[in-house]
């Protein structure tokens, strides 16, 4: 299995939210429905304030639970990689996934009722492009890449850098990685 | 101190603020799906038993009510469906991982099984409707081979209609994302509880003398029973993660400590107990208010369980403009 990662750098995301406004317009996600969005993270006491920004979105798990849960096959890894979507053809709309994703990643697509989600933009991986959000990002913090192949940058940016994922302890192997 | 807040706008239908995907629909099959697996059970018991004089409507009657409060179920799971039209999409694969694709599979096999179990049942309970199927052709020759194989049909509803009672529970506990399901108590308790609102239906609509008896002392081990596997549940929160302890909190000084405790706990479980102690020293009227109790205790038990279930979660975000915010800024 291929497995593709997104790595933020949170030391200089500005939380802008031009990624959330790229995936809006390149997945033509419809008004009042995100797949990503940006958390403002705050830790400390005043005055010794900490603040994070973190552009969140499906984690795009290893182990992803939506996959395991799905009763129809409608969520599944794309083409023997880590990416998940959901065939709409094959959803019934019973939000299994949904409740199976401990992140809340995924969404209701009205008025049809299927449930839809981050893809990292799959066809434009498919293409040797980065997804929307990556592309678009203006602070440069966001970057996309192969974990198998050594010299990708998403590679080299996690060796040589601090980095978490968001609730490792779920058991769920996420994939958005971010440098801290 | 750490504060997360959603700085772009998230507000998912069905998901944000918190997630709200399953209501009354869900909590209705579950309630439905548990009490027929429960009327299968006690109508294999009858025969197995070869209790057709002590136990009248269990042996010849009750079975008939399984598949009605089945079909009412699957119509409640049918209407929570966003993407109705696709419905048939449940049977176009089988996913092992999935217990949702089980429960699919295995009504395939419990239809069937009920309906003969019925038909088993239908010139000693229901002879109207044998006359009506003597009628078509072959009806005649289905039911003397129902008949004939009467106690095989109950051997083989105990495990479905047990897997069937399980099932309910095991649908939520899968779901390893929201903490207060992920216990393999659930499993089991709704199978019981089911049991338990099976129970008492034979008290409303005919059951009298020993009958009445039996369903009384039947409910009443079973609330027992329902009474420790809740108190397990308790414990097996209580000695979670920390996602389980916070889950806990909601019904122990949470938002959801009323509902619980004084729509559920109480007036579906204690009071039903004592009313049943009542009846079975001859206080009919006690296990008549018993039996509508229990009823109302195992579908809010369904309903709190499938709520307070999407309320507990790994993840937390305040919304930027949440006038909450305020309020912990002048703590």
């Amino acid at each position: 299995m291929t497995t593709y990662a997104m790595v933020i750098d949170t030391r200089t995301c500005i939380g802008c939210g031009d990624c959330v406004v790229a995936c809006k317009n390149e997945n033509k996600v419809p008004a009042g429905l995100n797949r990503d969005w940006v958390v403002e993270a705050t830790r400390g006491e005043y005055p010794n304030l900490e603040t994070e920004f973190r552009s969140e979105r499906c984690n795009h798990c290893g182990h992803a639970t939506c996959v395991t849960n799905c009763p129809t096959g409608a969520s599944h890894y794309w083409k023997d990689t880590n990416i998940v979507l959901v065939a709409a053809e094959k959803c019934t709309g019973c939000k299994a996934c949904i409740a199976a994703c401990p992140y809340d990643a995924r969404l209701l697509m009205h008025p049809e009722g299927y449930v839809d989600k981050c893809t990292f933009c799959h066809h434009r991986v498919e293409q040797g492009l980065d997804p929307a959000c990556v592309s678009s990002c203006p602070t440069h913090c966001m970057h996309f890449g192969n974990l198998d192949n050594p010299d990708s940058v998403v590679n080299r940016l996690l060796r040589e850098r601090r980095h978490k994922v968001l609730m490792p302890e779920t058991g769920n192997q996420p994939n958005v990685y971010y440098l801290i | 101190m750490i504060e997360e807040v959603l700085a772009t706008a998230r507000y998912n239908a069905k998901i944000d603020p918190q997630l709200g995907i399953w209501t009354w629909e869900i909590a209705f099959y579950l309630f439905l799906g548990g009490m027929a697996a429960g009327i299968m059970l006690f109508s294999a018991w009858a025969v197995l038993g070869r209790r057709q004089d002590e136990l009248p409507f269990a042996h010849n009657r009750f079975a008939l009510w399984a598949p009605i409060v089945l079909s009412l179920g699957m119509t409640t799971l049918f209407l929570d469906l966003e993407y109705k039209i696709h419905v048939y999409r449940f049977y176009t694969s089988f996913q092992p991982t999935s217990p949702m694709s089980w429960g699919a599979w295995v009504l395939v096999l419990i239809y069937p099984l009920m309906i003969v179990q019925t038909l088993s049942t239908l010139r000693a309970g229901y002879t109207m409707l044998a006359d009506l199927l003597e009628k078509l052709p072959g009806g005649a020759a289905l039911l003397d081979l129902c008949e004939a194989n009467r106690r095989l049909i109950a051997w083989l509803v105990i495990p479905l209609a047990v897997g069937l009672g399980i099932y309910t529970g095991v649908l939520l506990s899968a779901f390893s994302a929201r903490p207060f399901w992920n216990s393999g108590i659930l499993g089991p308790l709704f199978l019981v509880s089911g049991m338990s609102t099976a129970a008492v239906l034979p008290l409303l609509i005919s059951a009298r003398g020993p009958e009445q008896r039996f369903f009384e002392r039947s409910d009443l081990g079973l609330i027992l029973i329902e009474i420790t596997l809740i108190g397990l549940l308790l414990i097996s929160l209580a000695t979670g993660a920390e996602q389980h302890l916070q889950a806990l909190g909601l019904i122990t000084g949470g938002q959801y400590t009323v509902p619980f405790w004084l729509w559920f706990v109480m007036p579906g479980l204690l009071i039903p107990l004592v009313l049943e102690i009542a009846a079975l020293r001859g206080i009919r009227v006690a296990g008549l208010a018993a039996a509508v109790l229990v009823i109302f205790g195992g579908f809010i038990l369904r309903y709190l369980m499938v709520e307070i279930g999407q309320v507990s979660t790994w993840t937390e975000y305040a919304l930027q403009f949440d006038p909450q915010l305020l309020e912990r800024l002048t703590q």
